[in-house]
């Protein structure tokens, strides 16, 4: 702020604008920044800087037909020499204007040396009569103008310069830059040869600023959308500075009095002008956004004061923009940020006011960095600067560390893949099998399942399976009972309506009951054993109901449900059938499971009643509807996995109650999943197990194998193990000279070889190869 | 390698590529070479390549945009891609492409019935007519209000802006190709030759018959031609002399108008079936600014609105890849030189191919300002403006006589140099003037 002492009292006023008669291309203002001259093609003018507003003072484009000398590309106030002006015309003209002259007409003098387009002007900071222009034609030319020609000629030696700029601290230097990329700088002296040459942009650069106060900094702004800052004074050309934007940037100029702001306006498309702080890259300091078109000249309006932006744009208007009404893009942003490591951990920054309310709470596994932790270098914390009035947001970052050995990362799921069993054993044992793993990889929840679906599903008539392993998994043995009850009355209560239960059952029922209801009160805490809570909360709701159902409905005879399943278990231990594709089979299982109508089966579950009426177990049709939960809470937590596994191993137990293409999506992310993870084993069982259309067929495609025949060559087109081109039989073994239908094994030395086990056997007695090439082989 | 790629060579068959230019001459130039890699792969050289490979440099770029724009991802299905072309080149009658892209369409698993005509096509494809005829006639017309119409009519016909811009590179695109095709005389591939009623289509004038009568006085009198316009490329590139704004926009409004250029038979024969159906309102064509009338357009000024700095920044945000690709193109076929003209070497022609590059623009209504259009008079003989207006304008009345009456001394491959010229020349300004109204439409 104090800074402003050093600025001239004239200098005030506010956001403001004013119309133009036509699109401007530049503007340029005067030493001490009361007058703005705005060119164009059909526009030359100046404008006085009054408090409240723009007022015309003077019309350039005179004549009744003005030349194309007045379609301006570019225009430039001396800034030592007030009434000096210069414009670089589209026809390839400079101009320079008098303000001095007292007739209408203020030109004062005309090169036309230029062959196209003249890009831009320059005055010499320092040097009244030197004045310098690029174009189009590849030329830069200085001009003195005491004289009536150009007093040097620079050739870039390639197409289109597109600015030219004075350095304003060497007195000698000027940058050019030039279409094809590239930014020379030159010598004023050495019209022969340029100082020094480096590629900044890919694509034209449009615009070059040189830092007002650093000395070797040079801002360079391209089609390729990008701002970048060039240290210059050091002996190689460093990009210190990198500012992405949206569009291709079509002007740059340093912010005066702040060392690391500059703004910029574009080409095409965006119409706004951005501050930048350049240290901060992602998000402009500061917008305006008043512009309905392209913005195409900016000035900052005195050379000293960093309060005021003038604007000229193709919309017709100009605009002096006041810094305190510019839009704070920042205020908008969101200061979080999330992201995962590679390896499962977690970073997470906020602000600090934010982080400091959780951090009490204490999670495990959280670390949080503070400022300037050196493992962490991509966060820092900038000193407070007085000057820079960026908004300053201080973020915490913290990062949530994978425990090691802990299961964040997907070890966890290529280890289950591996290790489950899905098919090839019983049902009960596949089930143990799985939970044992679960639990190996410290997954309690995911073994509990498999536990409890083993004594769910499992065969209450063969006692001695799954009383081996409850005896082997100590501790749940004293919970199968009361557990099925409680599932039983969950069940019951949900298909309370067709509840088909026999006296017998409910008194059974009613007995366990009660010692329910008693350890499920004590044992609330754990609950590990259960799918959810709901069915915990409802329990003593639901045991009642039961009582009152079974009270009720007396009449009811013996279920038949439970035994044809039964009867299939044993038929069929787990093994689920790969094909299912007659559509009469599902139906079978389907009213199997429903049991209500006269089926085939009957007459074997009329056999089986006497067994089962004194076993206490449910009907594991009972446990369908909660199962389909499960299944759908683990799909939805992500766990596809456990899904599918449960899927195939219970098989038909389950198939029938989930939706086809519910099941079909999970088998395709699970094959997904594994295929990511190259388990392409799993994933292929996976899919020979499934019993969906869909995900059969994955195993039918591209099964086609194009072999070349090993004599001639050329593919093999027909069926047979001959080639029909040459009528020698392809892949021979080496040993016994028949042809190789299985594993073929080749010495890659000699690229002799044959059956497996010949070739084995071979060179467990010889170290030559069997075919006589005298190579020695190896087997290894 | 030559040798050996010539007995697979089309010489058997009695045309050869073109019509204007004799096969030996394609074959001598070094062309082989470039072809020699599509032979291995195909078996076979379609004729476009064949006559793109006399300037191999530019062949590869033009490829390679060419694969991006109907080969590689972008926001239309690669069906349709080859519909639209169809229907630009129809505007042009230009049977080879029409052909050789319906084929195309049914491999990239088109429906067949859209071949029947226009009318069959999905009515989004429909909309496209509009934009399509103003972009092979009388791009300048294009406003935004068409692209409007076209991106948000609210109804489900609607097209994104990117789908938008790859149909306008691929319309644009094709009108130039076709204008390449008929500035160059290519014939029918053999497989198209089955159908009869397209031979006609081609000109089919013996060019040798023309090579043997030409006789000494001809000679000598074309060999003086040459020296003079050495002469007069000399003078423009030294001249300094300086013009009044009034005389600049004469000189430019004098090249545009020049409608004494255009072909002489007015007579409007009726569509052959194979093109109408893919033309609506067949009678639009490329009418010449009415001089200084009322409502004559204004005219473009290169410096508000050119390829280098707004083309390509808008196209990059809308397709990038294109962007890059036909920028470098342009820039390919603008730096091109051999440094030859005709029996000279050691020639500098940049002054001359910046004059065919200005005298297309200039009857398109783009103009530089830092151009004087004088030089186009001075350097371009008055065949050569007859031919490069027409096969620029209305490609499909190219004759024979014309192709052979201008630079009657040059060499073949730099006639078609002219064509490469006046095929992207052609093709930067049409989506110049699309992009400008697109620009319009966006801001």
């Amino acid at each position: 702020m104090e800074k402003m002492t050093r600025v001239s009292g004239t200098v005030s006023g506010c956001t403001m604008f004013c119309h133009l008669d036509a699109p401007a291309n530049a503007i340029s203002v005067c030493r001490d920044a009361t007058q703005v001259v705005v060119a164009g093609r059909n526009i030359f003018k100046i404008y006085g800087l009054e408090e409240d507003g723009f007022v015309e003072r003077l019309n350039l484009r005179v004549g009744r037909k003005p030349s194309l000398n007045f379609s301006c590309a570019d225009v430039m106030w001396h800034q030592m020499e007030e009434n000096l002006l210069a414009t670089a015309a589209t026809n390839g003209a400079v101009v320079t204007w008098n303000l001095a002259r007292p007739c209408r007409n203020k030109q004062e003098q005309l090169f036309t040396e230029h062959k196209r387009t003249v890009n831009k002007v320059c005055f010499h900071p320092t040097e009244v009569n030197m004045l310098l222009s690029g174009s189009q034609d590849g030329f830069m030319k200085c001009f003195d103008l005491r004289k009536k020609e150009s007093v040097s000629t620079f050739s870039g030696q390639s197409e289109s310069v597109r600015d030219v700029q004075f350095s304003i601290k060497d007195y000698f230097t000027f940058a050019a830059s030039f279409e094809n990329g590239n930014v020379q700088l030159w010598d004023i002296r050495r019209p022969d040869r340029y100082e020094r040459m480096f590629t900044a942009h890919t694509g034209p650069v449009f615009c070059c600023d040189w830092h007002p106060e650093d000395r070797g900094w040079l801002a360079t702004g391209g089609r390729d959308k990008m701002v970048k800052v060039w240290d210059m004074s050091t002996n190689r050309v460093k990009e210190i500075y990198c500012v992405q934007t949206i569009a291709s940037v079509a002007r740059v100029k340093w912010r005066p009095e702040r060392r690391y702001h500059l703004a910029t306006c574009s080409m095409m498309v965006d119409h706004n002008i951005y501050v930048w702080d350049v240290r901060r890259p992602f998000i402009p300091f500061a917008t305006f956004e008043e512009h309905k078109d392209v913005t195409t000249g900016i000035v900052w309006r005195h050379q000293h004061d960093p309060y005021f932006l003038l604007s000229g744009s193709k919309d017709s208007t100009l605009y002096q923009h006041m810094f305190k009404d510019a839009s704070r893009p920042v205020d908008r942003a969101n200061p979080e940020g999330l992201c995962f490591g590679l390896f499962g951990d977690l970073a997470f920054a906020a602000k600090e006011s934010l982080m400091s309310a959780p951090q009490s709470v204490g999670d495990v596994g959280r670390k949080t960095y503070p400022g300037g932790d050196r493992r962490y270098p991509i966060f820092f914390f900038k000193k407070p600067d007085v000057t820079e009035q960026f908004a300053q947001v201080s973020s915490a970052l913290s990062v949530f560390e994978s425990e090691a050995g802990s299961s964040v990362g997907m070890d966890w799921f290529i280890n289950t893949a591996q290790s489950y069993l899905l098919s090839g054993k019983p049902f009960a044992e596949l089930c143990e099998h799985n939970a044992q793993v679960a639990k190996r990889l410290n997954r309690p929840q995911e073994s509990t399942t498999w536990t409890m679906l083993r004594i769910m599903f499992s065969e209450p008539a063969n006692p001695s399976l799954s009383s081996n392993h409850n005896l082997n998994k100590s501790g749940n043995l004293p919970l199968v009972n009361s557990f099925s009850m409680k599932e039983m009355s969950a069940a019951l209560n949900e298909r309370n309506k067709e509840n088909r239960q026999d006296n017998l059952h409910s008194l059974e029922t009613n007995l366990n009951n009660n010692d329910e209801n008693e350890e499920t009160e004590g044992s609330e805490g754990q609950a590990e054993y259960l799918f959810g809570d709901a069915e915990l909360d409802d329990d003593d709701l639901y045991s009642m109901e039961h009582d009152n159902q079974a009270a009720e409905e007396p009449e009811y005879l013996l279920p038949q449900e439970a035994f044809p399943l039964r009867h299939e278990i044993m038929d069929h231990p787990s093994a689920p059938e790969p094909v299912q594709e007659k559509p009469e089979s599902p139906h079978v299982s389907g009213s199997e499971a429903e049991s209500t109508c006269l089926t085939p089966m009957e007459s074997f579950s009329l056999i089986s009643v006497s067994q089962l009426l004194f076993s206490p177990h449910l009907p594991p049709k009972f446990f369908c509807p909660i199962v389909k939960e499960m299944l759908c809470y683990y799909a939805e937590q992500g766990d596809v996995q456990m899904a599918v596994s449960v899927l195939i191993v219970l098989g038909d137990r389950i198939r029938k109650e989930i939706d086809e293409l519910t099941q079909e999506h999970w088998y395709m992310s699970y094959i997904d999943l594994l295929q990511r993870f190259e388990l392409w084993n799993v994933s292929n069982e996976v899919i020979k197990l499934s019993t969906c259309g869909a995900i059969m067929c994955l195993n039918q495609t591209s099964t086609t194998l194009h072999i070349n025949c090993s004599n001639c060559k050329r593919p093999m087109s027909n069926k047979g193990w001959i080639c029909d081109r040459c009528h020698h039989c392809a892949s021979v073994c080496a040993v016994c000279h028949h042809v190789v239908k299985g594993l073929f094994v080749w010495c890659q030395g000699c690229s002799h070889g044959g059956h497996l086990e010949h070739v084995m056997e071979w060179l467990k007695q010889s170290k030559h190869c069997p075919a006589g090439c005298g190579h020695l082989c190896e087997y290894t | 390698m030559k040798e050996e790629a010539g007995v697979d060579l089309p010489q058997a068959l009695p045309s050869g590529p073109s019509a204007f230019v004799p096969i030996e001459e394609i074959l001598e130039e070094g062309a082989a070479q470039v072809m020699s890699e599509d032979l291995l792969s195909e078996g076979r050289v379609d004729h476009i390549k064949m006559m793109m490979g006399l300037h191999p440099t530019y062949l590869t770029c033009f490829l390679q945009t060419q694969n991006a724009l109907l080969q590689l991802d972008g926001p239309l299905p690669l069906s349709w891609r080859h519909f639209i072309i169809i229907l630009a080149s129809a505007r042009h009658q230009c049977s080879y492409l029409v052909q050789h892209h319906s084929s195309a369409f049914l491999l990239a698993g088109g429906d067949k019935s859209w071949l029947r005509g226009l009318h069959c096509a999905p009515p989004k494809i429909q909309h496209l007519q509009m934009l399509n005829k103003l972009l092979a006639h009388r791009p300048w017309i294009i406003t935004q209000e068409h692209i409007q119409e076209l991106v948000c009519p609210g109804a489900e016909a609607r097209w994104s802006l990117a789908e938008l811009i790859q149909a306008i590179v691929l319309m644009s695109h094709a009108h130039s190709l076709a204008s390449f095709v008929w500035g160059c005389g290519i014939l029918p591939e053999p497989e198209q030759l089955g159908d009869q009623s397209l031979n006609l289509c081609s000109p089919t004038e013996s060019c040798s018959a023309r090579d043997k009568s030409r006789n000494q006085q001809e000679w000598s009198e074309a060999v003086n031609e040459v020296k003079l316009l050495m002469e007069k490329m000399m003078m423009v590139q030294q001249q300094g002399e300086e013009f009044t704004q009034e005389e600049m926009v004469t000189r430019f409004e004098r090249e545009r108008t020049e409608s004494l250029l255009e072909p002489a038979d007015v007579q409007r024969c009726v569509l052959p079936d194979c093109f109408s159906r893919f033309v609506v309102d067949a009678d639009f064509t490329y009418q010449d600014f009415s001089p200084r009338g009322v409502q004559a357009p204004p005219t473009m000024r290169a410096q508000d609105y050119s390829w280098e700095d707004h083309g390509f920044s808008l196209m990059n945000r809308l397709y990038g890849e294109m962007a890059q690709l036909l920028d470098e193109k342009f820039q390919v076929v603008c730096a091109l030189t051999y440094h030859t003209m005709a029996m000279h070497s050691h020639v500098d022609t940049s002054t001359l191919r910046k004059a065919i590059w200005n005298y297309i623009h200039c009857i398109y209504g783009i103009r530089y300002d830092d151009y004087n259009y004088g030089d186009v008079n001075q350097l371009l003989e008055r065949s050569l403006k007859v031919y490069v207006k027409t096969v620029a304008c209305h490609p499909e009345k190219t004759t024979t006589r014309m192709y052979f009456s201008f630079w009657r001394q040059f060499r073949h491959s730099e006639k078609v140099h002219v064509n490469l010229l006046l095929m992207e020349a052609r093709l930067q300004a049409a989506l110049l003037y699309a992009l400008r109204a697109i620009t319009h439409y966006m801001t």
